[in-house]
């Protein structure tokens, strides 16, 4: 079984009510720095950027925050390959951090990024934006914007496409029952 | 990937993944947060039944970096010198529950025969074994040499390398010459007759009595050290005569390109294969090897024990 949960113009417009969402929740762009978690994420986040500055007509701090080493599933897989972890010239010191992921699931890969950002500096505050959440969380976090909530069961999965990788985009479910 | 004993247990897509990994170590290295939990609750243990300064240090930076637990074990003032066997030495280690042994060893083969063994579990890296393998710093030689030289970011193809001095004594040098050419890089060794080893020409790699002829084509020279202590017989009949034919010096230095790099593995035997002026001149790379050293030993920790080993020990 597979199905179009989001096609491409309901990605770009989730994209764009994200970003608004993000500089009003933050009073404007000035203090905010978008992290987008390799790989997927550290795309949104660029496009989440992209949106914002056409919005501002200002420059937005956007970077990647990797973070394989950080993971508590380390052990159960085979080693993972490394991604880059681009911090932008402002830094996170004081700054309000906006960690940007495609799949928002476990809560797991958060709470790595939450430890990895720890090591970086102390941002004023972190935030949470997804493009989709579907739910079945391990642990107590929660997203701040959210493009879509998907209700799956754990035997379903749920991919993401985007055009700068997979030629297009769209948000699929695959496989369980439906 | 259980064991790094030798280059030839890499696969050219693996040898590129341990120095992308690096590579992103490293970069993490130069930031604020150089601790990472990685390996936390993980024991390596650094064996080393000869001598070495650059390799264990470099080894044991690496190890606490990813936050392992790191036992150092030197021949000199262990049971080794008692006359104590490897089996029964890796025995005690996995009784203590080491996850990884470095070895060093005198013996070539020492680290192979520690992994076939069933004397222990945990993974075992080789640090060097007699005049065998090095591949930890084949490695991070490599990385030192893409990161200067390189024009993609992945492999060497088409870069000329040349490798000058004791090659019969030089696990460092057959180490380099498998995984150089082995990312596509073209290597020449540079030795008189009397310390090329032989079967040299089933190398893939040339070879040369004449310095200054392949000087002039060379992206990076890579200088080996002479290997006194190894030397039971007379290889050359003077220090002299051997470092004006062999050792790089300033009048050599200028027949390089323009952006050629020079390194050597260390320790250095200055003013014998290399001068002041070449190991300390604007070419040389050869302290920068050393800080790569700890990211690609990083990198080498990580791939064999951050994952999973439940298959290896089943095994």
């Amino acid at each position: 079984m597979m199905s179009i949960a989001l096609p491409a113009p309901d990605i770009a417009r989730a994209l764009t009510r994200i970003a608004h969402e993000i500089l009003e929740r933050n009073s404007g762009s000035e203090s905010i720095t978008l992290l987008g978690i390799p790989t997927r994420g550290a795309h949104l986040a660029k496009r989440i950027a992209a949106i914002m500055e056409s919005i501002e007509k200002t420059e937005i701090q956007v970077g990647t925050l990797d973070t394989t080493l950080h993971r508590d599933d380390l052990r159960m897989r085979a080693p993972r390959a490394l991604a880059p972890t681009l911090i932008p010239a402002l830094g996170v010191e004081g700054r309000n951090i906006i960690l940007v992921d495609d799949v928002l699931y476990s809560g797991r890969t958060i709470r790595a990024a939450l430890d990895a950002l720890g090591e970086i500096g102390r941002p004023k505050s972190v935030q949470l934006a997804v493009l989709v959440d579907r739910g079945h969380r391990q642990l107590p976090i929660r997203a701040d914007f959210v493009g879509k909530n998907l209700p799956t069961s754990i035997s379903q999965s749920v991919v993401v496409h985007l055009s700068e990788l997979d030629g297009s985009d769209e948000v699929l479910i695959t496989g369980g029952s439906q | 990937m259980k064991h790094l004993l030798s280059i030839n247990d890499l696969t050219k897509f693996e040898a590129i993944e341990i120095l992308n990994t690096a590579q992103e170590l490293a970069r993490i290295s130069d930031g604020p947060m150089k601790k990472l939990p990685t390996l936390r609750g993980r024991t390596i243990v650094n064996l080393f039944a000869e001598d070495s300064t650059r390799t264990r240090i470099s080894f044991e930076a690496a190890a606490k970096r990813l936050s392992a637990d790191v036992i150092n074990f030197s021949a000199k003032g262990s049971s080794i010198s008692k006359g104590e066997s490897l089996k029964d030495t890796a025995q005690t280690l996995q009784a203590m529950g080491a996850d990884a042994v470095i070895i060093r060893h005198s013996a070539s083969g020492a680290a192979q025969r520690l992994a076939d063994s069933r004397w222990m579990s945990g993974a075992v890296i080789n640090a060097g074994d007699g005049t065998h393998e090095h591949p930890s710093q084949a490695l991070l030689d490599a990385f030192t040499i893409r990161k200067h030289l390189a024009k993609s970011d992945e492999d060497l193809n088409g870069l000329r390398i040349v490798i000058v001095g004791d090659v019969l004594h030089s696990r460092v040098a057959r180490s380099n010459v498998l995984l150089l050419s082995k990312l596509g890089a073209h290597v020449t060794l540079v030795a008189p007759p009397t310390l090329l080893p032989v079967g040299v020409e089933s190398w893939p790699c040339q070879t040369s009595y004449d310095l200054d002829s392949v000087l002039k084509s060379a992206d990076a020279v890579m200088m080996l050290r002479l290997q006194m202590e190894r030397m039971s017989e007379l290889f050359f009949p003077s220090a002299r005569e051997y470092s004006r034919y062999f050792g790089l010096n300033g009048d050599r230095l200028r027949l390089l390109k323009k952006d050629a790099i020079v390194m050597h593995p260390g320790p250095m035997n200055r003013g014998l294969e290399i001068t002041a002026d070449a190991a300390d001149g604007a070419r040389s790379v050869i302290v920068e090897q050393v800080a790569n050293g700890v990211s690609v030993r990083m990198a080498i920790l990580y791939m064999l024990l951050a994952g999973s080993t439940k298959i290896g020990n089943l095994l």
